[in-house]
């Protein structure tokens, strides 16, 4: 059913969909929102899971490990500080192969601190072996969690995702977003089957102490299904969610415009849109420009993108976040993906957007004009100095 | 006797007071136990893969998160309705609860999870190689707090864990040590028979950061019960219900003279003052909470 709703609830009425039996969580702005629509849909017995008060983000991830660990279906929300401080567990969820879904609604760093939109909280963890989304509007942010959770959960996959979306600019903007249907989300996202768990009646060991002889191949194993059965699995999922949901959505990676552009700019989340439509003006004005979104930024789908971008002439990252003394974490992704590849594409990195400054329609000009010029890495738009 | 819940032929060193207390607590507990451990001793010596002790459903996450992964154990049995059949154990060292591990277990007690936390406290961090933690005695040589020409090692008094529990108002916290094991496993067992957040904390020699020899443990174990210094208490709704009461306390240089953690005390010149020191926190101990058999004969 289409409704007119604030992005933070559209998630939480989604995730109530996907049945979650354990949800802990920590406040935060501006993930807060939406445990508090969950908070409330467990008070009005709406939906039947433990939602458990918390005292800090490290044992939120720790509540959801334990839970997701004894084969039940586990959900989180964070953002910014709280993601910092789960760091460890995430990392360990992950390593422990515990398919789990949570939301980051994503928020700057401190310091200094700032509670406005960049993506430099969930880059930040991007080694951890989570698979990652980035919405650009709210409908995808809530079809992104249905998916996230099929994902996951993939006897062949057994990771945990996060699905980002940008703090305010989408958790605290209403717009219309198609809530589905209980019976369609439960058709494609059928109870939680854990392969493992831990049960008295089948004991098992878990999280372990692995030496110099067994801890690599670890690592690997993750490696291999994130590069390998993660990025074959999500074109097929984003195909079942068509035949059951009657809309695309999600994926590796979306073009707009592209085929015929000779400049395209790269970026992931919310600025997308505001891209889509510079790019229309500019297209009015006879400019071959494009953009390409990055729906799934890990595992990082360098074979489409690089088949969607190959020989397209100019090419500029976008993007609202930094690893500071090199250069733009997207950025980076993307110039390996023409390293010793046939089209030389020139590709320049911008920084844009940091803690919440407004890219407007103009910077997106400022970006498609600097790719006229010569190459630049991690160049900042809208700086004031 | 069914299957061992807790294995042998771990790696645990000759003398481990902790994996005496681990399988008591265990074997205590039964079969239908979940068990979220944090990083620690226990978890190396146990879990090596591929070997593990474990008979019984258990996890390791991080150091500081036993409880929160308990809660998150425990939510999830509630969730599918199994929580009644199941009990939930979280468990680490002195340094797991008392410091990295305060706030998750404070959060794990004050939500009313129905959890048993249970503490072995061997008075240091003796995984990473014997430093100082909040639970480690006064005058006592460790690698971070060690006795030098103007140190007598560790200079503060034990955390008072047991307090710390009583504070968050839950209905039992208790005191044990692997020098009484049938104490030991009859709290674990009433406990176990009690809804809600339990804390039970567990006197655990370790020769090796101790240095004493690999035999005594038993003794030490004994010793720093009947010396006064480490009261073996039972609280039910923040009432003390009962105490182990010692026959003939036992002076403190007994049971400090068995170990090189206390040895340069007894070089030094302030030999007789330092002692007394420790004498007078296991009388305290022994006022507190009446601890003499026969108070009439002092």
């Amino acid at each position: 059913m289409k409704r007119f709703i604030e992005g933070s609830y559209a998630v939480a009425e989604i995730i109530k969909l996907c049945r979650p039996g354990v949800i802990a969580a920590y406040p935060i702005t501006p993930q807060t929102h939406i445990v508090e629509a969950l908070a409330a849909m467990v008070a009005n017995g709406e939906l039947k899971a433990e939602f458990i008060n918390v005292e800090s983000e490290h044992s939120a991830a720790s509540v959801i490990l334990g839970a997701s660990a004894t084969g039940v279906r586990a959900f989180s929300a964070t953002s910014s500080q709280g993601l910092l401080l789960m760091l460890e567990v995430i990392f360990n969820i992950a390593g422990m192969r515990l398919p789990l879904v949570i939301t980051c609604a994503n928020r700057s760093v401190s310091a200094p601190i700032n509670i406005w939109n960049d993506h430099q909280d969930s880059v930040t963890i991007r080694d951890s072996g989570f698979i990652q989304f980035y919405a650009e509007t709210n409908q995808e942010a809530c079809d992104l969690h249905i998916q996230a959770y099929r994902l996951s959960e993939d006897p062949n996959i057994l990771l945990p995702a996060m699905v980002c979306m940008d703090g305010y600019l989408l958790t605290h903007a209403a717009e219309v977003v198609d809530i589905p249907e209980e019976e369609c989300v439960a058709r494609f996202l059928p109870p939680y089957k854990p392969v493992f768990k831990l049960d008295p009646d089948e004991p098992i060991t878990m999280g372990v102490l692995a030496g110099p002889e067994h801890y690599m191949e670890t690592r690997f194993a993750i490696h291999e299904t994130l590069t390998k059965d993660v990025l074959q699995l999500i074109p097929n999922v984003v195909d079942e969610f068509e035949k059951v949901f009657g809309r695309r959505s999600g994926g590796l990676i979306e073009g707009y415009r592209i085929e015929d552009a000779k400049e395209v700019i790269v970026a992931k989340g919310s600025v997308v849109g505001t891209i889509k439509e510079v790019v229309d003006e500019m297209r009015g004005e006879g400019k071959k420009v494009g953009v390409l979104k990055i729906i799934t930024y890990r595992p990082f789908p360098g074979e489409a993108v690089y088949n969607s971008l190959k020989g397209i002439e100019r090419i500029g990252v976008l993007e609202k976040s930094i690893s500071l003394g090199s250069g733009g974490p997207l950025y980076t992704d993307l110039k390996s993906v023409f390293q010793g590849r046939k089209s030389s594409s020139k590709v320049s990195g911008f920084i844009a957007g940091l803690g919440g400054r407004d890219i407007t329609k103009e910077s997106i000009r400022e970006v498609f004009a600097r790719l006229s010029g010569e190459q630049v890495d991690s160049q900042f738009i809208d700086l004031k100095v | 006797m069914g299957k061992p819940l807790f294995y042998p032929g771990h790696t645990a060193c000759a003398g481990c007071g902790q994996a005496i207390g681990a399988r008591l607590v265990i074997e205590a507990a039964g079969k239908n136990t979940i068990v979220s451990n944090a990083t620690g001793c226990l978890e190396v010596f146990s879990t090596r893969y591929p070997e593990t002790a474990w008979g019984v459903p258990w996890i390791h996450s991080l150091f500081e998160n036993a409880s929160a992964v308990a809660s998150g154990i425990e939510a999830a049995l509630r969730y599918l309705g199994k929580k009644k059949e199941v009990n939930v154990i979280a468990q680490g060292g002195d340094g797991a609860t008392a410091d990295i591990g305060l706030q998750s277990l404070s959060g794990m007690l004050e939500r009313g999870h129905d959890i048993l936390y249970v503490c072995y406290d061997n008075e240091a961090y003796m995984n990473t190689g014997v430093q100082r933690s909040g639970l480690t005695p006064v005058y006592s040589h460790t690698t971070t707090s060690p006795y030098g020409k103007i140190s007598k090692g560790n200079i503060r008094p034990k955390k008072d864990m047991v307090g710390i529990a009583l504070a968050h108002g839950i209905p039992y916290v208790a005191t044990a040590s692997v020098g009484f094991p049938r104490d030991v496993e009859k709290k674990v067992k009433k406990a176990l028979s009690i809804e809600g957040p339990k804390y039970i904390q567990i006197f655990v020699p370790c020769p090796l950061g101790w240095r004493h020899e690999p035999m005594l443990t038993y003794k030490m174990a004994v010793l720093a019960v009947e010396t006064g210094l480490y009261p073996l208490v039972e609280y039910e709704d923040g009432k003390l219900t009962q105490v182990k009461k010692i026959r003939g306390c036992k002076p403190v240089e007994e049971y400090l003279k068995l170990q090189g953690r206390y040895r340069h005390l007894f070089g030094s010149e302030d030999y007789k003052s330092d002692l007394m020191k420790i004498q007078e926190i296991a009388d305290r101990n022994i006022e507190k909470f009446g601890l003499r058999m026969f108070q009439d004969k002092k």
